[in-house]
């Protein structure tokens, strides 16, 4: 097998642990706008807090599993980050957004660019600014992969890239079977449709929003998580950047698109990887957002969104 | 059973509702009549908690449910098929009557309650598995007062059942609303502009003007009357 074609799949491999980040960080703002119709741009700091819920409580979960790098104890570090975000997600939401529910949207929008900024500012506060270094729940070596997978075995795949997928698919299913099967999720697809018609279901509309911040916050605790077992040094505006590109990939599958964000997420991800190997790093962001631009002009529904219309 | 006293809605600075009553009895089918922005709409949303009113009590059951959040009213027994029927687009006909029976819990009771709508409309029954935005007007018309009826109401406010719908189809809709007060007892409040067919089916009548009440009376007599004729029934 050539060079090129393990090239491109070495690209492929990365850029598919990066998508599941995106992904997962999408997919919560995209659930907030497709109930309240507006972007919480404190998501991403959401983020970074659970990166830090993580850095803060990993010694002492690792201790309860024997001490070092453990499955049992990254898991638990993992469980904890997002009940951690889900909890945060929903007092930002009750503290910041819901006193101004009847409010123009704008005023929700510019108080949430406020929230954001008081995460940032108030995590190099409390944390400090300076980059920390995640503690190692579990050992991030490369596989092993057999001599007589012949060319293949060139290809670098990590414990932490097979984590990071694995952990993701489970949990968009998790989230797909929640949204699908579940009485809440019923509720939430209903009153993103129609409020109004909603709450005279019977529909407590307060109780759907909180659970929303609390499940979109739970998977960007998870993201949190997953990216400092790959990249092990976390600061308080590393949510900044990857909230803005999750941002993106939620309008490139068409915000308020569940699967939308998922896809969008791991297109990003492809994007960014192969512009890094192929192109130049240097460019990454910029071409990032060069689709978002893109693709407000072109097709602002987003890939998978539609634009649905009552019939009269 | 329902029981409106002097009710004051504003929006901002426009009162859309002034000092309007109305009684409901048990059983009966009541029809509120007014031409475009009368505030019949404006009416119910303040009944179900949608809106909150300035001034005015509502008694459901002699129990002040003015202020109350929506999902409260709807608990209590109070439900509404909104105007435009307002039918879940994106769920599927069965989870829409899910949605109907959001704040139940009695699987049998829901069940039964299932069937009965199923029973009277077997169109909705034919169609469970589709989306609801694949329904032409007059099945979603079905399916939003079969979704009121999911929730057990022990009285049911309907918001324009008419319209927008096939011709053929308002008088079979306005049947079933017949058949549905009889057989479950259920105490109907009918919002409609086709006044003659709402009367023609109803016990007792309003009329709503520019946010007032102008008269009421039972329903043959308001069909009788010439004033009424004139405005409302095209006579
Ligand atoms: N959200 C709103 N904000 C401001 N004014 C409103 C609002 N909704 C209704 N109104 C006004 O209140 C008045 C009553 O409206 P309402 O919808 O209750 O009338 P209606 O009798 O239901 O009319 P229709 O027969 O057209 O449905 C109208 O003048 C309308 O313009
Ligand atoms: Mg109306």
């Amino acid at each position: 097998m050539s060079d090129q074609i393990i090239e491109f799949l070495q690209q492929l491999i990365n850029g598919l642990s990066q998508g599941a980040i995106y992904a997962l960080i999408a997919l919560g703002y995209t659930m907030v706008f497709g109930i309240l119709r507006f972007i919480n741009f404190a998501h991403g700091d959401v983020y970074m807090l659970g990166a830090f819920a993580g850095f803060y409580t990993a010694p002492r979960l690792l201790q309860l599993f024997g001490g070092g790098p453990s499955f049992p104890g990254a898991t638990a570090v993992l469980l904890v980050a997002m009940l951690a975000c889900a909890t945060i997600g929903i007092i930002i939401e009750r503290l910041c957004y819901r006193p101004l529910r009847d409010q123009p949207r704008l005023t929700v929008l510019i108080t949430a660019i406020g929230v954001s900024l008081f995460l940032e500012n108030g995590g190099q506060y409390v944390f400090g600014a300076d980059p920390k270094s995640f503690p190692e729940i579990i050992t991030d070596r490369a596989l092993e992969i057999p001599e007589s997978w012949g060319a293949l075995s060139a290809l670098t795949i990590t414990v932490g890239q097979v984590i990071v997928v694995g952990v993701t698919l489970f949990l968009l299913f998790a989230l797909r079977t929640v949204v699908l099967h579940t009485r809440l999720g019923m509720a939430m697809r209903a009153l993103s449709f129609n409020p109004l018609a909603a709450s005279l279901m019977g529909v407590n509309t307060n109780i759907v929003i909180s659970f929303t911040f609390g499940l979109g916050s739970a998977l960007a605790g998870a993201a949190g998580i997953l990216t400092s077992i790959q990249q092990p040094s976390i600061e308080p505006l590393m949510g900044v950047n990857a909230g803005l590109k999750a941002f993106v990939a939620a309008v490139l599958g068409g915000i308020g698109n569940i699967p939308g964000a998922a896809l969008g997420g791991l297109l990003i991800g492809l994007l960014e990887a192969f512009v890094v190997g192929y192109v130049s790093p240097t460019y990454r962001d910029a071409i990032v957002f060069g689709v978002l631009i893109l693709i407000l002009l072109v097709k602002p529904s987003g890939l998978l969104g539609k634009t649905e219309r009552e019939k009269v | 059973m329902l029981e409106v006293t002097d009710l004051e809605v504003c929006y901002g600075a426009i009162t859309a509702l002034q000092g309007v009553s109305l009684r409901v009895d048990k059983g009966a089918i009541v029809t509120l009549v007014g031409a475009n922005g009368a505030g019949k709409t404006t009416l119910l949303r303040t009944i179900s908690g949608l809106i909150k009113p300035r001034r005015g009590a509502i008694l459901f059951e002699g129990e002040n449910i003015a202020g109350l959040p929506p999902y409260k009213i709807v608990a209590r027994g109070l439900a509404q098929s909104p105007e435009g029927r307002m039918v879940f687009a994106n769920l599927t006909v069965l989870e829409n009557l899910r949605m109907g029976a959001y704040r139940r819990r009695d699987k049998d009771g829901i069940t039964r309650d299932l069937e009965y709508c199923f029973g009277i409309f077997p169109r909705l029954k034919e169609r469970m598995k589709q989306t609801a935005g694949t329904l032409s007007g007059g099945e979603q018309q079905m399916l939003a007062i079969s979704r009121a009826l999911m929730s057990q109401p022990k009285c049911l406010m309907l918001d324009e059942p008419s319209l927008g719908i096939a011709p053929i189809l308002v008088q079979t809709i306005f049947e079933k609303v017949v058949e549905i007060n009889r057989q479950l007892g259920l105490t109907i409040l009918l919002v409609e502009q086709n006044a003659n067919l709402a009367l023609e089916i109803s016990h007792y009548g309003y009329v709503l003007e520019t946010g007032r009440i102008l008269l009421h009376d039972k329903a043959d007599a308001l069909r009788e009357n010439p004033e009424i004729q004139a405005a409302y029934l095209g006579g």
